[in-house]
């Protein structure tokens, strides 16, 4: 029957696109001389490498909200939580090269007068240790999230109150000092990550490749999982809850699976985004955040993952332009986007382009594109 | 168990229900509702508005619980118990009012997702098709003659033919049991006509209960009729009897 | 060997004391009849006056302590200015002349009597008038002596306080001295707590007198009184002891109480803050399901409208200053609303039925009200006056009770009841409940429902319009105002019960109040992410919150 590859048109090229610039990005930009036209300035590397951060953020949001109908705005706090987890390990690597030159104590803690580290700090001077929580804590508190709210069955826009009562619970959370993940300052001035310098091009570079080829991964997992038959069943339950439920699916599990998933993606997102900007803090945890990357979803086209992508990398490029050249203005224009594409492009952008579908009223998703052919005729 | 052991009714019962009483914020849907179906059997159950034909759905799928009376389907399993997806696989299919359908999955897939296999996630992620499972689809759609339409989105249907694939994902879902709430509501004749034969033919092989106003209808699948009113059964027998008493006329079909 | 030093001061001490207590009472009722005869005996004060100076101006501690006291007796209006110089050691004297001068850090001098510069010849000659314990006890007692004779009843009751809390024995000769002169029944009652709290602890004194004290000190309640009474239940013995023990118990209980009731009180503030910012939204939320996202910059407009009109009244209306909130209500109320049907007309009406479109397209819509009101106002806190009723505060019992917040607990209520009865007496109210419960029933019958749509999401708006007046006063004026109550806001409703008006009224004072009791207990932020905490659990439990409707209409 008419079931979808794993790779559709619009997935070749996206995978291609990625793959191709994650090898050669980081030639251009450490082996050709400057004056080269073929020269990517390192700037540029860095801010890509964090466009494609968001990118997979978007993706994980897009799995969630656009296939399983569950309206996350707390997803920047798994994206935090893992930028915490790698800014953890970047702390422990300054070691005794920090202002206070303390070899055991971040900066902050010496600052705090604090005597040894916290328990929640052991383990992080490994980095495989805090890769894993990277993946585990935001994977464990998405768990830990849905096992109560979709169990209890809260939908729709009670369940995008709670999370984002839950982004700002944590931000208050981690505005405290007591907490002992830096306060109010967050975690910064990293110096090295697995040896190698994070200010350099060459580590700047090596983090864009890795970038893309994380989102190229979570690119590919989410497509397999969303052409499979789960995929079709969280569709199903996305667009008739009650009647999944009463032909035997155990809906809550399986939005607990989409959104545990789509959690770690965002936590690697966080992870990656981290040591490329330099920073982490409890500005993160925003909720604002949050809602700002459902908009990049949103532009894209939901339900497309690679409409997400794009979205995320198209809305930041477009802020960072606007801030540079209008800053006054990237409010207004973000708050028009908005506007604009719930109003009048409820399908994004790749729904725009997407013309052998008639636009129904209710934004559905797109399937794959040999039936959406058949369903023409 | 030990309400089934010592009550004949029940355990040679598919449904059972016993003094079942439901209240939504004061108000009584359901009062001391008792009914019982046999295996195999098709019941139409027909009443006014609010007599509490959808709730008494409600509890048996496991939507809604009753505060007390009982519960019980095929034989000795507890629905009152239980919630909605145990209750589908133990073989509860339901038919919405409304026809609800998965919008912008195909016909084929909405078939699909309603076979009979494993419901959960690592299966349906991980787990193998069987091969048989093209040949299930297509004797369905024959059944509800939707196989011209299986590549189509389910949005697109006509409301009957969404009522019909509806009907289709029960019979894929291969229930013991059959809960149909108005399947002709919103159907021109033609459909009605055709949509009771094919649950007359669906009841060969499954037990039925079909909520429904139209009288031609009911009186077209010609079974035992039961009827509700303010949530307990006033009457219950051939159409023709349960027409001619006083009370049923009283409250429903004189007015 | 520590001990008897300690010993020894003690004995000094006292010693001092006792003559101190001499001197105090002398010059009390020096002092007294100074002040009576002052008017028509200037003359031989002036004597009196070079008398004391020439104490002074020796260099023998015995002369100066007598000094202190005569000054004191001449009532003169320079003598507080040249006990504080003496004990700032810049009263200086000349050893030859015998003249005594005030100086200051940039060593000019002054005369002691008149307090005119005066130009000093050789000022390297002049000496300061030393002082030793003996002195400077003389001098403490004579300066809390004056005070308490003041003739600001303020400073009086100030003085009497001090002592109070530094439980000075030497003072107890000018307190006795002060409470017989003393007329204010207020000071009177601070002057007889500040002796009890000398007495109460003197082991020296009767213990009939001793237990009198301890109940005048019970009988004050305060913190300062239990330390006081924790103190003396260590220290005594007997029955003084028990009295003391008994009554610092009593002060803490009740003092327990009331620090419970004033965090009822503060609860309730903000209980009624959470209740103005979240009553908007249970109508465009609760009643008609709109996510407004934009609803907290609803309240900002109205907190602008005020500063607006208060701008306009300093302009033109100086005098109506005190009525610039009054004013400001209906203004924000209209405004507001005006922007809310605005944005329901332009926006929301395409998005019925899609809640969570509306919840991007309005967030987006509030990212653009933030930023306009940036661009018109700038994006600094805007100062708010506070009309004259919103300022100052008033004891009731012993909670402090700031005029201010409770105004704004009775507007709050106001504006809540208000709102009831719009909805449920008012034809509109009728319409707006139609059509909130069956659109197509409602637009069957005749109910022009865009127009319903319309007027409801404007009068939600314009109640948040009313909020962020009120708000004004409390928080600070920026574009951000309304952001820090749009999450607050919505967990109100949510808890209280979608569309259900009273049970929004019960959820923000019950929020409000186990916040502000929660706080002194683990802190504000805590207590914050506690409550936050909470509503995610409590919504796991009862998704509809706590005033849910039930049954199949709400599922529908």
């Amino acid at each position: 029957m008419g079931d979808a590859k794993l790779l559709d048109f619009k997935g070749l090229v996206f995978v291609a696109v990625l793959a191709a610039a994650a090898a050669i990005v980081p030639a251009l930009t450490l082996f050709t001389p400057t004056a080269s036209p073929l020269h990517v300035p390192p700037y540029l590397v860095a801010l890509f490498g964090k466009y494609l951060c968001f990118a997979l953020l978007a993706l994980a949001l897009d799995l969630v909200w656009g296939y399983c109908g569950i309206l996350s705005l707390g997803h920047g706090a798994f994206f935090a939580l893992g930028g915490y987890a790698m800014g953890m390990y970047l702390m422990r690597q300054i070691g005794s090269r920090g202002v206070y030159a303390n070899p055991d104590l971040p900066d902050f803690m010496v600052f705090l007068n604090w005597k040894a580290v916290p328990f929640t700090w052991w383990g992080f001077s490994s980095f495989p240790y805090a890769l894993a929580m990277a993946l585990l804590v935001p994977g464990a508190l998405a768990f830990a999230f849905g096992w109560l709210a979709f169990r209890s069955r809260v939908t729709g826009v009670y369940l995008s109150i709670i999370t984002q009562a839950m982004t700002y619970a944590l931000q208050l959370a981690f505005f405290r000092n007591d907490m002992g993940f830096g306060g109010n300052n967050g975690l910064t001035d990293f110096k090295d990550i697995l040896g190698f310098n994070v200010q350099s091009d060459a580590t700047r570079a090596a983090l864009f490749s890795l970038s893309a080829i994380a989102l190229i991964g979570a690119y590919l997992a989410a497509r397999a999982m969303t052409v499979s038959k789960f995929g079709k069943v969280v569709i199903a339950i996305r667009d008739a809850e009650s009647r999944a439920r009463f032909i035997g699916y155990r809906v809550e599990n399986y939005k607990i699976a989409v959104f545990v998933v789509s959690a770690v993606m965002a936590g690697v997102a966080g992870a990656l985004y981290v040591p490329q900007v330099g920073i982490i803090n409890p500005g993160e945890f925003a909720p604002a955040n949050s809602i700002e990357a459902v908009i990049w979803v949103s532009v894209g086209g939901r339900g497309t993952l690679v409409g997400a992508a794009l979205g995320a990398i198209l809305v930041n490029f477009a802020k960072t332009w606007f801030t540079g050249a209008l800053p006054e203005f990237w409010l207004f224009a973000l708050g028009l986007l908005f506007i604009v594409v719930t109003i009048f492009m409820p399908r994004g952008l790749l729904g725009l382009f997407d013309s052998r579908r008639a636009a129904p009223a209710k934004a559905a998703a797109l399937k794959s594109a040999p039936t959406a052919g058949e369903a023409a005729q | 168990m030990s309400v089934a052991a010592d009550n004949p009714a029940l355990t040679s019962s598919l449904l059972y229900l016993d003094g079942v009483c439901v209240t939504f914020d004061g108000y009584r849907a359901l009062r001391g509702l008792s009914l019982v179906l046999a295996p195999g059997e098709m019941r139409a159950i027909i009443g006014p508005n609010g007599a509490g034909k959808t709730t008494m759905m409600d509890i048996v799928t496991g939507k809604t619980r009753a505060d007390s009376g009982d519960v019980y389907f095929g034989g000795g399993h507890d629905l009152s118990r239980l919630d909605e997806a145990t209750i589908a696989e133990l073989g509860v299919g339901r038919k919405f009012q409304k026809p609800t359908v998965f919008e912008s999955h195909t016909v084929d897939d909405n078939i699909l997702l309603a076979l009979k296999a494993p419901r959960t996630a690592a299966a349906t992620l991980f787990g193998r098709r069987p091969p048989a499972e093209r040949e299930r689809i297509d004797r369905i759609l024959e059944t509800t003659r939707l196989k011209d339409h299986r590549a189509r989105r389910a949005a697109d249907l006509s409301h009957g033919q969404k009522q019909w694939l509806e009907i289709g994902m029960l019979l894929a879902q291969d229930p013991k049991l059959l809960l149909v709430d108005e399947p002709v509501a919103g159907m021109t004749d033609a459909e009605t006509a055709q949509t009771a034969e094919l649950l007359r033919e669906i009841a060969k092989d499954h037990s039925v209960v079909v909520v429904e106003h139209d009288m031609a209808f009911v009186r077209d699948l010609g079974v035992k009729v039961t009827v509700l009113h303010e949530g307990s059964v006033l009457a219950e027998g051939a159409l023709d009897d349960v027409s001619a008493d006083p009370r049923v006329i009283e409250v429903y079909l004189g007015r | 060997m520590l001990e008897k030093v300690n010993k020894r001061e003690a004995r000094n001490r006292e010693g001092i004391s006792v003559r101190a207590r001499r001197i105090v009472l002398q010059l009390a009722f020096a002092l007294f009849a100074a002040t009576l005869l002052a008017s028509f005996a200037s003359s031989a004060r002036a004597d009196a006056f070079d008398d004391a100076m020439a104490g002074f101006a020796t260099d023998k501690f015995p002369e100066i302590e007598q000094a202190i006291g005569d000054l004191v007796a001449t009532g003169a209006p320079s003598a507080p200015a040249i006990l504080d110089a003496l004990a700032g050691n810049r009263l200086m004297f000349d050893p030859d002349e015998g003249k005594v001068y005030i100086a200051n850090d940039n060593d000019e001098y002054f005369d002691p009597r008149t307090g005119e510069k005066v130009a000093v010849e050789s000022p390297d000659d002049l000496k300061k008038v030393r002082l030793n314990n003996a002195v400077r006890a003389a001098l403490q007692a004579a300066q809390g002596a004056m005070s308490l004779m003041a003739p600001d009843p303020a400073r009086r009751l100030s003085s009497a306080n001090e002592i109070f809390k530094s439980r000075d024995p030497a003072a107890l000769p000018q307190l006795d001295a002060a409470i017989a002169a003393e007329k204010s029944p207020g000071v009177k009652r601070a002057l007889g707590e500040a002796r009890a709290a000398i007495v109460a602890g003197d082991s020296a004194t009767p213990e009939a007198e001793r237990l009198a004290a301890v109940e005048t000190l019970k009988s004050r309640g305060d913190q300062d009184s239990a330390g006081i009474l924790t103190n003396i239940a260590s220290s005594a013995t007997g029955r003084v002891k028990a009295a003391a023990s008994a009554a610092s118990g009593a002060i803490q209980a009740r003092l327990a109480l009331w620090s419970n009731v004033q965090n009822v009180f503060y609860g309730l503030s903000l209980g009624s803050v959470l209740l103005l910012a979240a009553i908007g939204l249970a109508i465009t939320f609760g009643v008609m399901g709109v996510i407004n996202m934009a609803h907290g910059e609803m309240v900002m407009l109205g907190a602008y409208v005020t500063f607006a009109t208060q701008q306009a009244i300093r302009a033109w209306a100086p005098g109506l200053f005190d009525y610039s909130l009054l004013i400001a209500v209906p203004l924000a109320f209209v405004a507001t609303g005006l922007v809310g049907v605005a944005i329901e007309r332009s926006i929301i009406r395409f998005l019925y039925g899609r809640p969570l479109e509306t919840l991007l397209a309005t967030f987006g819509l509030s990212l653009l009200l933030q930023q306009a009101v940036r661009t018109a106002f700038g994006a600094n806190n805007r100062e708010v006056g506070a009309p004259a009723f919103m300022a100052g505060s008033f004891d009731f019992g012993g909670v402090a009770i700031t005029s201010g917040r409770l105004w704004i607990i009775v507007f709050a209520l106001a504006v809540f009841f208000a709102l009831q009865l719009v909805l449920r007496a008012t034809p509109f109210g009728l319409r707006v409940r139609a059509v909130t419960q069956n659109r197509r029933m409602a637009s069957a019958m005749g109910i022009d429902t865009n127009r319903v749509d319309a007027l409801a999401f404007g009068l939600g708006s314009g109640i948040a319009g009313m909020a962020g007046v009120a708000l004004s006063q409390i928080d600070n004026v920026s574009p951000n105002l309304g952001q820090s109550y749009i999450i607050d806001s919505f967990l109100v409703v949510v808890f209280g019960g979608v569309g259900n008006l009273w049970g929004t009224l019960v959820a923000a004072l019950t929020l409000g109040i186990a916040n502000k009791l929660l706080e002194p207990l683990i802190g504000a932020v805590l207590g914050k992410i506690a409550m936050l905490v909470f509503i995610i659990l409590f919504i796991q439990k009862r998704p509809r919150g706590l005033f849910a409707l039930k049954g199949r209409a709400v599922e529908a």
